[in-house]
């Protein structure tokens, strides 16, 4: 079960964020402005059922989200979602995977410490004797590059949606 | 006149392990009871060629070819060796000025063999510095010594080798190159494959594989090979990994 993201976890000065999660509800989040490095050579792994709760994930996962595995398995997997990642990019996610489709993006994640990372996520559906029982996203390491153009893109996207969110503004 | 399946084996075997392939096919005509015909292919692409034609029964795959087997030929995975790894090492000259993967230029001349997985997995490590194989020169030679030797001689910038390639290489060459980063994937590695004609003997050949150690001979065909053994696999890792290597091929 989904929880709200704990101070005592979280090290120096953050914002508190409650934001919305489909099928969920709100979400007390807490956000700093450092960023952990992709670890090199790996990949991070996690699979979902079809509604989106973590059923498995690999060790740099773990390591990466800063939770313990026993409290992800049957989690949503929003929790790592990043207030500053548009909607839209889940949207299209949710829309691209349920229509049969691999979804590539950039993602920035939130981790238990309130620290976040970018990936680059490949999200496809599991299908098993033709019908979808769920769904892997394997991340690897983005460019400098592309995380780039990615906070530029999400910035303009969120100026768009505009946030019912209550939380600080940039 | 009794049927003779045929065995084949992923092109990436080094010489040093023929011998032990011949000697595996022995030992498993002998326990298992059946004809077995061995064909070492010396490329992918005639490997492939072969398993399209319906020609394989028995097959120690490329993790790459995983999915085609599975997904379109029927194949069924049984096992997978221990003690061996498809993990990747990108290597630079030692004295390159690339000091990490981001100092890696555009038309960066990379060599590697024509290991599928190695060359996916390298190239994905490239990727933080805006590299694919559209922006980089590809050098695809014959064997992990050229590679080192292409380094050597400064025909290359960059090298992917397989783990156990760059740990086999003299320590004279080594210490003339410099890994800059290695994989750890660990979710991917070669796998052991039935196929459709040898169905009925799936569940027979999962069990000698498993038992090999504990029955005679079976100890040293395994050293021959270079395994400590061979681990199970279900139908589920088999779908998971390919699923894994689908995101990986995907563009
Ligand atoms: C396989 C899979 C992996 C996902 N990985 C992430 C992730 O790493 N980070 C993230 O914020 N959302 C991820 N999502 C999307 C979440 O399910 C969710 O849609 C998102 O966090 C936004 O939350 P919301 O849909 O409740 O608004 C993933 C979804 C799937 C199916």
């Amino acid at each position: 079960m989904l929880r709200d993201m704990q101070p005592l976890a979280v090290l120096g000065d953050f914002r508190e964020y409650h934001i919305n999660l489909y099928g969920f509800g709100p979400r007390k989040v807490l956000v700093t402005d450092e960023e952990v490095a992709y670890p090199d050579g790996k990949l991070i792994v996690s699979r979902t059922d079809t509604r989106g709760i973590i059923t498995h994930c690999n060790q740099s996962f773990v390591d990466m989200s800063g939770y313990q595995r026993e409290s992800l398995i049957g989690t949503e997997h929003s929790i790592l979602r990043h207030p500053d990642m548009p909607s839209a990019a889940f949207k299209s996610l949710w829309d691209d995977v349920e229509a049969g489709k691999i979804w590539h993006g950039y993602v920035k994640n939130l981790r238990r410490d309130g620290k976040f990372y970018w990936v680059y996520a490949t999200v496809i559906p599991n299908v098993r004797n033709g019908r979808v029982e769920g769904y892997t996203s394997v991340r690897r390491k983005p460019s400098r590059t592309k995380i780039r153009e990615s906070i530029a893109l999400y910035k303009q996207l969120k100026a768009q949606e505009g946030s019912s969110w209550d939380g600080p503004e940039d | 006149m009794e049927t003779t399946f045929q065995l084949t084996v992923s092109p990436d075997f080094t010489p040093e392990r023929i011998s032990g392939w011949y000697i595996y096919n022995t030992w498993l005509q002998r326990n298992l009871g059946l004809h077995f015909h061995l064909e070492m292919y010396d490329s992918f692409d005639a490997q492939r060629t072969a398993i399209c034609q319906d020609e394989v029964d028995l097959i120690y795959a490329n993790p790459f070819d995983a999915s085609m087997l599975v997904r379109e030929k029927g194949f069924r995975a049984v096992a997978y060796p221990v003690g061996v790894t498809d993990e990747c090492v990108v290597v630079v000259p030692a004295g390159s000025s690339v000091q990490k993967i981001e100092d890696v230029q555009p038309n960066a001349r990379v060599a590697s063999t024509d290991d599928p997985d190695i060359q996916l997995v390298g190239m994905i490590m490239l990727e933080p510095a805006d590299l694919s194989t559209s922006n980089v020169q590809s050098i695809v030679v014959d064997g992990y010594v050229l590679v080192a030797k292409a380094l050597l001689k400064g025909e290359a910038d960059v090298g992917f080798f397989l783990k156990d390639a760059w740990d086999g290489l003299s320590n004279p060459v080594r210490k003339q190159l410099r890994p800059l980063v290695t994989s750890q994937i660990s979710d991917i590695h070669h796998v052991l494959l039935v196929g459709p004609r040898l169905m009925e003997s799936a569940e027979d050949i999962q069990s000698l594989m498993l038992r090999m150690p504990e029955i005679e001979k079976g100890q040293g065909v395994l050293e021959s090979l270079g395994f400590e053994g061979w681990a199970e696999v279900d139908q589920e890792d088999t779908e998971f990994m390919i699923d894994l290597m689908d995101t990986l091929k995907a563009r």
